[in-house]
C-alpha cells in the first residue's frame, strides 16, 4: 500500500480542477443564485448521507435520529455566529463537538439495542431534540432561529463535503473501520476476535453525530433561518433514503445518491401537487430493479480497484 | 503446569443446570476432545472459557502469559490474552472477502489510533503493510490465498470451515477452541481436518480444545477425552480408556432393560 496511488492522485487534481472551474463559473455569474443554492444543498447532502452510511451502513446500526444531530450542529452554529460573533471556523468545529457528545450520550444507553428497537429509539430521540428546541425561548422556540449570518459559501460547502468523504473512507479503511464493519456482520463473532463493539458502535454513531453537526452548521448560516420543523423526523427519513438509494456500505453510492434525488426534488418541486407520488415510484423503481442501492456492490469506490471489500 | 485449570464449574439457565460442577486440568501442547450427547453443555462450557456467558459459581484459571481467572474473561479481551475459537454454526463474518475476515482476527494487535487512521499518519502505513503481508502469509499456509478477494459466503462449507480457523489462528492463540469443525463434512474432508488440526497444532504451538460428535476424528487425534452429559463431566482420560467406561456406553447407548 503505497502513501497515493495515481489513481488517488487523478481524483485530487479532478477535484480541485472542478473547485477552480466551479467557482470562477459562480464569480463570472454563470452559475446563478439558483443553481449555487442546490449545489450547496447537495454538499450539505453528501455530508449528512456519508455519515448516516457510517453508522447504518458501514456499522449496521439502524439510526432514525440523524436530522436531530444536524439540529443540534445547526442550533449551536446559530448561537455562536449570531449571539456571539464567534468565528465560522470555530462555531463549525463546536457543532461538530456538540453533536458528537450528543451522539455519545444517547448511544450510551441505546446501542445495546438491535435492528427495529434501536431504530425506535433513535427516532425517540430526535423527537425529543426537536421537542427540546421548539420550547428553549433563548432559540427562538417554534418561531426559528433569525438572523443568523450567512457565511456558507461554496468554498466551504466544498472543502468540508470533501473532507468528509475523505475521513470517513480514511477511517472505514483502517481497522478501526473493519472492526465497525464486522460488528454488522456479527456482533459475537467480532467480540470474540478482540473486537469492543461497545466502543466501536459508540464511536461510530459519534462520528456519524459529529459530520451531521457540521452540515447542520453549514445549513444553519446558508439559509439566514432554522426552526426546529425543518429537523424533524421526515428529514431523517429523507437522509436515510439517499443512503438506501445509493446503495448500503459504498461512499460513492451515497454521494451519487445525495446528487441524483437532490436534483429530483429540485426538479419536482415545480409540479408540488405530483411530486411526492413521482419522488415514490423512483424510489420503488430502484428498489425493484436495484435493490442494493444504484452503486451497492462497493465496485465503484473511490481508489478501490476491487481489491477490498469491506 | 497446567495451562488451563477449571474448578467446580456451574452454570444454570433458569431451573436448568447447563453446567454443573465441573472440574478439569488441561496441560499445555495437548489436543483434548469434549464429547458428549446434544444438550451434554459443551457448547455452554465453551461459552463459559471465553467469556460469552458468566458462570454462577466456580472458576477458570488460565496460566498463558499471565494469569487470567474468571473475572477478567470478557469477550473482547479474550483474544488478547491468546485464547481463541470457532463456532458450531459457523459465524463468518458473510458479506466481507476472505482477506478482511482473517485481517479482522489481527484486530488486537493493531494499536494505531484513531486520528492516525483518519489523517493517515506514518503509524497507519507502516501497521496496516505488515498486516497485509501476515494475513498473506496466513491464507497461503492454509492453502486459502486463491481465494483471497472472494466474499466469504461464496466459499464452499470446507472452506469456510478452515477460514474460520485461519481467522483465529491471526489473533496468535495459545490455546485454540473449536466448536465442532467437522460437522457436515464427509469422510474425506474429516481426514483432511483431522491432518490440518495435527500440523496447526505443531506448527502454531498451540493447546487444541475441541468439541466434536465425529468419533473416528476425536479417537484418532485426541490425546484425551473429557466426556460431558447432562451438564455433568461424567468420564475423562484416553481414548482407550473412554471408550472402555461404563458410563460412556450408558450416556450414549442407555441402558439394557432388565
Amino acid at each position: 500500500m503505497k502513501r497515493l496511488s495515481r489513481k488517488q492522485i487523478m481524483i485530487i487534481i479532478g477535484l480541485l480542477a472542478f473547485y477552480a472551474v466551479t467557482n470562477f463559473m459562480i464569480n463570472k455569474n454563470i452559475i446563478d443564485s439558483y443553481l449555487q443554492l442546490n449545489m450547496i444543498v447537495i454538499g450539505i447532502n453528501i455530508i449528512l448521507a456519508v455519515s448516516l452510511n457510517l453508522i447504518t451502513g458501514f456499522t449496521g446500526q439502524f439510526s432514525l435520529g440523524h436530522a436531530a444531530f444536524m439540529s443540534i450542529g445547526a442550533y449551536t452554529s446559530a448561537i455562536l455566529t449570531a449571539n456571539f460573533g464567534q468565528p465560522f471556523i470555530l462555531s463549525i468545529v463546536l457543532s461538530g463537538a456538540a453533536a458528537a457528545i450528543a451522539g455519545i450520550l444517547i448511544g450510551v444507553p441505546t446501542l445495546r439495542l438491535k435492528g427495529d428497537y434501536l431504530a425506535i429509539a433513535t427516532l425517540g430521540f430526535g423527537e425529543i431534540v426537536r421537542i427540546l428546541a421548539l420550547n428553549i425561548d433563548y432559540i427562538g422556540g417554534a418561531i426559528g432561529f433569525n438572523d443568523i449570518p450567512q457565511y456558507t459559501n461554496w468554498t466551504w460547502t466544498f472543502i468540508l463535503t470533501a473532507a468528509t468523504i475523505v475521513l470517513i473512507y480514511n477511517f472505514i479503511n483502517s481497522y478501526h473501520g473493519r472492526a465497525c464493519a464486522a460488528i454488522r456482520e456479527d456482533e459475537i463473532a467480532a467480540e470474540i476476535m478482540g473486537v469492543n463493539a461497545t466502543y466501536y458502535k459508540v464511536l461510530a454513531f459519534a462520528m456519524g453525530a459529529f459530520f451531521a453537526g457540521i452540515a447542520g452548521a453549514l445549513y444553519a448560516n446558508y439559509f439566514y433561518f432554522i426552526k426546529p420543523d425543518s429537523f424533524g423526523f421526515m428529514k431523517s427519513i429523507d437522509i436515510l433514503v439517499i443512503v438506501v438509494f445509493g446503495g448500503m456500505k459504498s461512499i460513492a453510492g451515497s454521494i451519487v445518491g445525495a446528487i441524483v434525488l437532490t436534483i429530483i426534488s429540485s426538479f419536482l418541486q415545480g409540479i408540488p401537487e405530483l411530486r411526492m407520488i413521482i419522488y415514490s415510484l423512483i424510489l420503488f423503481g430502484i428498489m425493484i430493479y436495484r435493490p442494493t442501492g444504484l452503486i451497492g456492490d462497493d465496485k465503484f469506490i473511490i481508489g478501490k480497484k476491487k481489491r477490498r471489500s469491506i | 503446569m497446567p495451562v488451563l485449570k477449571v474448578n467446580n464449574l456451574t452454570k444454570t439457565f433458569g431451573g436448568i443446570s447447563a453446567v454443573t460442577d465441573v472440574s478439569l486440568d488441561i496441560e499445555a501442547g495437548e489436543i483434548i476432545g469434549i464429547i458428549g450427547p446434544n444438550g451434554a453443555g459443551k457448547t455452554t462450557f465453551f461459552n463459559l472459557l471465553t467469556g460469552l456467558y458468566s458462570p454462577n459459581s466456580g472458576d477458570i484459571i488460565y496460566n498463558l502469559d499471565s494469569k487470567i481467572t474468571t473475572h477478567d474473561l470478557k469477550p473482547h479481551k479474550i483474544t488478547h490474552y491468546g485464547i481463541s475459537r470457532t463456532f458450531q454454526n459457523i459465524r463468518l463474518f458473510q458479506n466481507m472477502s476472505v482477506m478482511d475476515n482473517v485481517l479482522i482476527g489481527f484486530h488486537s494487535e493493531l494499536k494505531y489510533g484513531v486520528f492516525c487512521a483518519l489523517f493517515r499518519l506514518p503509524s497507519y502505513f507502516k501497521s496496516e503493510n505488515e498486516i497485509y503481508k501476515k494475513t498473506d502469509r496466513l491464507l497461503d499456509r492454509l492453502n486459502l490465498l486463491d481465494k483471497k478477494y472472494e466474499l466469504a459466503k461464496n466459499l464452499p462449507y470446507g472452506d469456510q470451515r478452515k477460514l474460520e480457523i485461519a481467522r483465529a489462528l491471526a489473533a496468535n492463540p495459545k490455546i485454540l477452541l473449536l466448536d465442532e469443525p467437522a460437522a457436515g463434512m464427509n469422510p474425506r474432508e474429516t481426514r483432511e481436518l483431522m491432518n490440518l488440526i495435527k500440523w496447526i497444532k505443531d506448527e502454531f504451538r498451540l493447546t487444541v480444545i475441541l468439541i466434536e460428535h465425529d468419533m473416528s476424528l476425536v479417537m484418532n487425534i485426541c490425546e484425551r477425552i473429557f466426556v460431558f452429559d447432562y451438564g455433568n463431566l461424567i468420564a475423562s482420560g484416553t481414548p482407550e480408556e473412554v471408550q472402555q467406561n461404563k458410563k460412556v456406553v450408558k450416556a450414549y447407548l442407555g441402558e439394557e432393560v432388565e
